[in-house]
C-alpha cells in the first residue's frame, strides 16, 4: 500500500510503486482535474505541487509522492478564488480549459516565489506549459492582474 | 408542467409539450411552471465559447439574463434535433437570425399569455428579466407562472426582433459561465468520466499507415496484474481501415505497460516504402498536369503576355497534425443491443444520427440503442469530427461486459493520423504592357480530402474542399483560372482548421505580394487597386491600414507584410511586424488582425479566437511538420513535433467590424491570412522571399 497526501487528505491505495503519480491521481484516486497532455514532461498539462514545488505527475513515480504534500488543481483553493483564479475568471483566460490546471499550479509557484513578475519572468516561468488553443497573451495579464489581487489581498491583511 | 420552445424544420417558431412526442422541432428553451428556465447549447463547446454564445442570442430575445438560466449542453438527443455539431465556423454565422427569433417569439407569447390572464392589452406589457409586467400598474407574472396559459396559444412566425442599442448581452463581452469550470479542475472532458467497473485499454495500431494486423500473441502482456483481456480492434476512417491490438486493464498505465509486452505481426501491405519526401517529389512532378478545372474567368490561355510581365512560383506547405491537447479518448459500454458512449465530439449528431453516413452504419446498432453524453471537449480543431476513435471503443465494449475507457497516447494521436495533407500551388501571374494585372492562375497540387472521407468520390471532378477560396477572392483581375491536381494518398486526412484555407492561402497571398513587387507597388496600395467597387474586403484593408499605421514607415531592420483570406468560414486581414536581426533571425513582434463579422455576440470571445488562430498559424508555419519514412510517421510527441510557448509569442491587436450585414464566422478566419503576412513581413525586412513552410525563423 502506498500512502498519499493529496490536498491535505490521506489516501491509501494498492498500486505498482512505479506508477506515474498522474494516474494515481487520477485513476485510483479518482481526482481528474490534474490532465494527461504527452506523458514525457513536455506540455505540463499535468503539473502538480510536490512540497510546494510544480512537478510533472506524468513522469513522477507514485512511490516518490509517499509521504510528500500533494496539490492539485482541486486543492490551489477552497472555493475558486485564489488570486490567479479570480484574475483567470476576470479576463476570460480559457479556451477549451484542458491545459488550465497546469497553467494555474505553474503560476502558482512563480507569484509566491516572485509576488511581482516581469513579462520575461513570467515567460520564463510558463513556457513549460503549453496551449493549444493560445491563451498565452491572456495568461500572461492574468498572471500581472493575480499579482496584483495578490497585493491588495496582503495589504488589506 | 412544463413548455419548450424552438424551431420546426422549416424554420418557424413552435412550441412543444410533450417534447418526446416532437417531430421537425428542434427546442432551444424549457420554460417550467415551477420556475427554471433552461437553454440548450447544441453546439459542442471546444473553447470557441458556444456555451455562452448560442444561448446569449436566444436569452437576449427572451429578456432573460445568462444568470438567471440553466444551460445544458446537449448529447445529440434526438429531440434537440440534427444540427448539434461544430465546425466549420458556422455555430453564430448559420443560426444569428433564426435564435433570436426563438427568442423574441417566445417573449412574445408570454406576454400575449399575461396579457390575456390580466385582460389588459398585450401593448401594455414588457417583459424584462424573466417575467412580464403591466406597465401601468406595475403588477408582473414570472415566466413560470405563464407556462399553462402560454401553452394554449400560437407563436408568432415573424416576431419583432429588438433593436441592437437596447442590447444587454449581445455585441458585450460578458463573461463565459464555463470558465470557473476550468479553473478549478472541475470541467469534465471526455477523458476525465469515471464509472463504476470501468476498465481502461490502450491500442496497438500499426507503425506503417496503411497496414493492418496479422497475428499476435499476448501471453506475456496478459501475465502482468491488472489484465483483462487483449483483443482485435477495428478503425475505420473514410475510406481508411485497420486492425489493432487492444489491452484492456484495471488501469491505464497497466493496459499501457502490457501493451509493451504484445509480439506483433503486422501487414504492412507495400506501405513500408512510403517516403513522404519521394511523395512531394511526386507532388512536384505533378505541376505539369492541366489538372481539373475549377474557375475559368474570362481566357486566360487566350493572352499573348510578354514573357518579362509575368511571374511564376511554386508554393509548399506540409502535413501538419491538430495535436488538440487532450488526446483522443471515448467511453463506451455495450449491454444487449443498446450502447452508451461518453466522449469529447465536434459531432453529437453524427454519433446518434440516422443518416449513411453516421455512427450506427459503423458499429451495427440502432440509432435509437445508441445514447451518448457528451464532454466539454479539449481541443477540436476539426480532428473530432472525425468519429473513428469512437468506432474503436464501442468495437472493444462489444467483447466485455463492462464499461471501457480508451485513451490514445500523445504518440498515438501523433503517429496515427489523420492530418492537414500537404499542398503544393503552382502560381502564375500576367500584367498588360501598361501594368495591370490581368491574369492569375493558381494550380493546386495535393491529396483529396474527399477523396479519403468519401467512398462515393467522383475523381472526375475537382475536390471543391482543396480549391477553396482561391477563385473567389475579391480582386477584380480579369482573367482567371484556378485548377486541381488530385495525388493518390494512403494516409488518412482530415480538415484542420480552416482547412485548405491554411494552406492555399499562404500560396495565393505570397503570390500576390511577389506581383506587388514586380508591379513596384506597395503590397496594399497594390491589393487596393484591385478592388475599385465596394467590398467587405476593401472595408476591411482599409481598416487595417489604419490600425497597423501601414503608411508609417517603420526603422530599418523592421519589416511589415499584409494579407488576407476570405472563405466558407469568413474574412480577416492581418499585418505582422517583424525585426531582422544582423544573426539572420527574424523576430515576429506584432500582429495586427481585422476580422470582418458583420454582427458580434461576444467581442472578447472573438479576439481570443483570433488570438488562438494566430498562434496556431504560427506553429504551423514555422514548426516541423509531419513527414513519413519507411511507412512510419516519424514525429511521435512534443519534443519532435513542437507546439508554439508562450516565450515565442508576439503582441496581438485584434479589430472588430460588425456593421450589419451577412454574419461571418468567427473560430477559423484568423488563421489563413497570418503565414502569409509573416512571410511578406520577412520579405520586406530582409528582401528573402519564403515559399515553403515550414520555414525557420532563426535563419532567414
Amino acid at each position: 500500500m502506498i500512502s498519499l497526501n493529496i490536498n491535505q487528505k490521506e489516501y491509501q491505495i494498492d498500486v505498482n510503486p512505479d506508477m506515474p503519480l498522474l494516474w494515481a491521481i487520477r485513476d485510483i484516486v479518482g481526482l481528474t482535474g490534474t490532465k494527461y497532455g504527452c506523458g514525457v514532461a513536455q506540455c505540463g498539462a499535468c503539473v502538480v505541487l510536490m512540497n510546494g514545488q510544480a512537478v510533472r505527475s506524468c513522469v513522477t513515480k507514485v512511490s516518490r509522492a509517499e509521504g510528500q504534500k500533494i496539490v492539485t488543481i482541486e486543492g490551489l483553493s477552497e472555493n475558486n478564488k485564489h488570486p490567479l483564479q479570480l484574475a483567470w475568471q476576470e479576463i476570460d483566460v480559457p479556451q477549451c480549459g484542458y491545459c488550465q490546471s497546469g497553467q494555474l499550479l505553474s503560476a502558482a509557484v512563480l507569484l509566491r516565489e516572485n509576488p511581482n513578475p516581469t513579462d520575461q519572468d513570467i515567460d520564463d516561468a510558463m513556457a513549460g506549459n503549453i496551449c493549444r488553443c493560445g491563451t498565452y497573451l491572456r495568461i500572461r495579464k492574468a498572471i500581472h492582474r493575480a499579482a496584483e489581487i495578490q497585493q491588495k489581498g496582503i495589504k488589506n491583511g | 408542467m412544463a413548455i419548450w420552445l424552438g424551431v420546426s424544420d422549416r424554420g418557424f417558431a413552435g412550441k412543444m409539450l410533450n417534447i418526446s412526442e416532437a417531430k421537425n422541432f428542434t427546442p432551444y428553451i424549457l420554460v417550467e411552471a415551477s420556475g427554471g428556465i433552461t437553454i440548450f447549447n447544441i453546439k459542442p463547446e471546444m473553447g470557441q465559447g458556444t456555451f455562452q454564445s448560442i444561448p446569449a442570442l436566444i436569452a437576449e430575445e427572451f429578456e432573460v439574463s445568462l444568470d438567471q438560466v440553466t444551460i445544458k449542453q446537449s448529447n445529440g438527443e434526438k429531440e434537440l434535433g440534427t444540427q448539434q455539431r461544430a465546425g466549420g465556423s458556422s455555430s453564430i454565422r448559420t443560426n444569428y437570425t433564426e435564435l433570436r427569433k426563438v427568442g423574441a417569439s417566445a417573449k412574445e407569447v408570454f406576454i400575449k399569455a399575461a396579457s390575456i390572464k390580466w385582460q389588459v392589452d398585450a401593448g401594455s406589457c414588457y417583459a424584462e428579466n424573466g417575467k412580464v409586467i403591466h406597465k401601468p400598474t406595475g403588477r408582473l407574472f414570472t415566466y413560470g407562472d405563464l407556462v399553462e396559459e402560454a401553452s394554449k396559444l400560437e407563436l408568432p412566425k415573424e416576431p419583432k426582433l429588438k433593436d441592437p442599442k437596447d442590447f444587454k448581452i449581445l455585441g458585450k463581452s460578458i463573461r463565459r459561465p464555463d470558465v470557473p469550470l476550468k479553473t478549478n479542475g472541475k470541467a469534465e472532458f471526455g477523458i476525465d468520466v469515471q464509472l463504476p467497473g470501468m476498465l481502461y485499454a490502450t491500442i496497438e495500431r500499426c507503425p506503417v499507415i496503411g497496414g493492418t494486423l496479422k497475428r499476435f500473441d499476448a501471453s506475456d502482456a496478459l501475465k502482468i496484474a491488472g489484465v483483462e483481456k487483449v483483443i482485435e480492434v477495428e478503425r475505420i476512417m473514410g475510406r481508411y481501415h485497420s486492425i489493432g491490438v487492444a489491452v484492456i486493464a484495471n488501469s491505464y498505465w497497466t493496459a499501457l505497460q502490457a501493451r509493451k509486452r504484445l509480439k506483433i505481426e503486422w501487414d504492412t501491405k507495400g506501405f513500408e516504402t512510403f517516403n513522404s519526401s519521394e511523395y512531394e517529389n511526386h507532388l512536384r512532378s505533378l505541376a505539369s498536369e492541366e489538372g481539373l478545372i475549377d474557375k475559368n474567368i474570362g481566357s486566360v490561355d487566350a493572352l499573348h503576355l510578354q514573357p518579362q510581365n509575368m511571374v511564376e512560383a511554386f508554393y509548399e506547405t506540409p502535413m501538419v497534425a491538430h495535436h488538440p491537447l487532450e488526446p483522443m479518448n471515448c467511453v463506451a459500454q455495450v449491454q444487449g443491443d443498446k450502447v452508451e458512449i461518453w466522449t469529447s465530439t465536434q459531432v453529437p449528431s453524427t454519433i446518434t444520427g440516422t443518416g449513411a453516413n453516421d455512427l450506427h452504419k459503423y458499429i451495427g446498432f440502432a440509432p435509437d440503442n445508441i445514447k451518448l453524453h457528451a464532454k466539454f471537449i479539449g481541443g477540436g480543431f476539426g480532428r473530432r469530427l472525425n468519429i473513428d476513435y469512437i468506432i474503436e471503443a464501442v468495437n472493444i465494449a462489444k467483447l466485455i461486459s463492462k464499461p471501457v475507457k480508451v485513451i490514445w497516447s500523445r504518440e498515438d494521436t501523433t503517429e496515427k493520423g489523420p492530418y492537414r495533407p500537404m499542398t503544393f500551388s503552382q502560381l502564375k501571374g500576367g500584367f498588360s504592357e501598361d501594368g495591370k494585372l490581368v491574369a492569375f492562375q493558381h494550380k493546386v497540387i495535393s491529396p483529396s480530402y474527399q477523396e479519403a472521407m468519401r467512398t462515393d468520390f467522383d475523381k472526375t471532378k475537382a475536390d471543391g474542399i482543396m480549391v477553396e477560396g482561391i477563385g473567389e477572392q475579391a480582386y477584380e483581375i480579369p482573367n482567371i483560372k484556378t485548377s486541381y491536381v488530385r495525388a493518390d494518398f494512403h494516409v488518412p486526412v482530415a480538415a484542420w482548421r480552416s482547412v485548405t484555407s491554411s494552406t492555399v492561402a499562404f500560396a495565393h497571398e505570397c503570390f500576390i505580394d511577389e506581383l506587388a513587387n514586380k508591379a513596384k507597388k506597395d503590397p496594399l496600395d497594390f491589393r487596393l487597386g484591385m478592388l475599385s467597387k465596394s467590398s467587405d474586403l476593401k472595408r476591411v484593408l482599409l481598416k487595417l491600414r489604419e490600425v497597423s499605421n501601414w503608411d508609417n514607415p517603420l526603422p530599418v531592420g523592421k519589416g511589415r507584410g499584409i494579407a488576407q483570406w476570405e472563405f466558407f468560414a469568413g474574412l480577416c486581414a492581418q499585418a505582422v511586424e517583424v525585426t531582422y536581426n544582423p544573426d539572420k533571425s527574424i523576430k515576429v513582434d506584432k500582429v495586427f488582425a481585422v476580422i470582418d463579422l458583420g454582427e458580434v455576440v461576444n467581442p472578447d470571445n472573438v479576439k481570443n479566437q483570433v488570438e488562438g488562430a494566430i498562434v496556431m498559424a504560427l506553429g504551423a508555419a514555422i514548426k516541423p511538420g509531419i513527414t513519413l519514412e519507411k511507412g512510419m510517421v516519424q514525429q511521435h510527441n512534443f519534443y519532435d513535433s513542437p507546439l508554439i510557448r508562450i516565450n515565442e509569442m508576439p503582441e496581438i491587436e485584434v479589430h472588430i467590424l460588425a456593421e450589419g450585414g451577412k454574419v461571418k464566422g468567427v473560430g477559423e478566419p484568423g488563421l489563413p491570412p497570418f503565414a502569409p503576412a509573416l512571410a511578406n513581413a520577412i520579405f520586406a525586412a530582409s528582401s528573402k522571399r519564403i515559399r515553403k513552410m515550414p520555414f525557420d525563423i532563426g535563419n532567414v
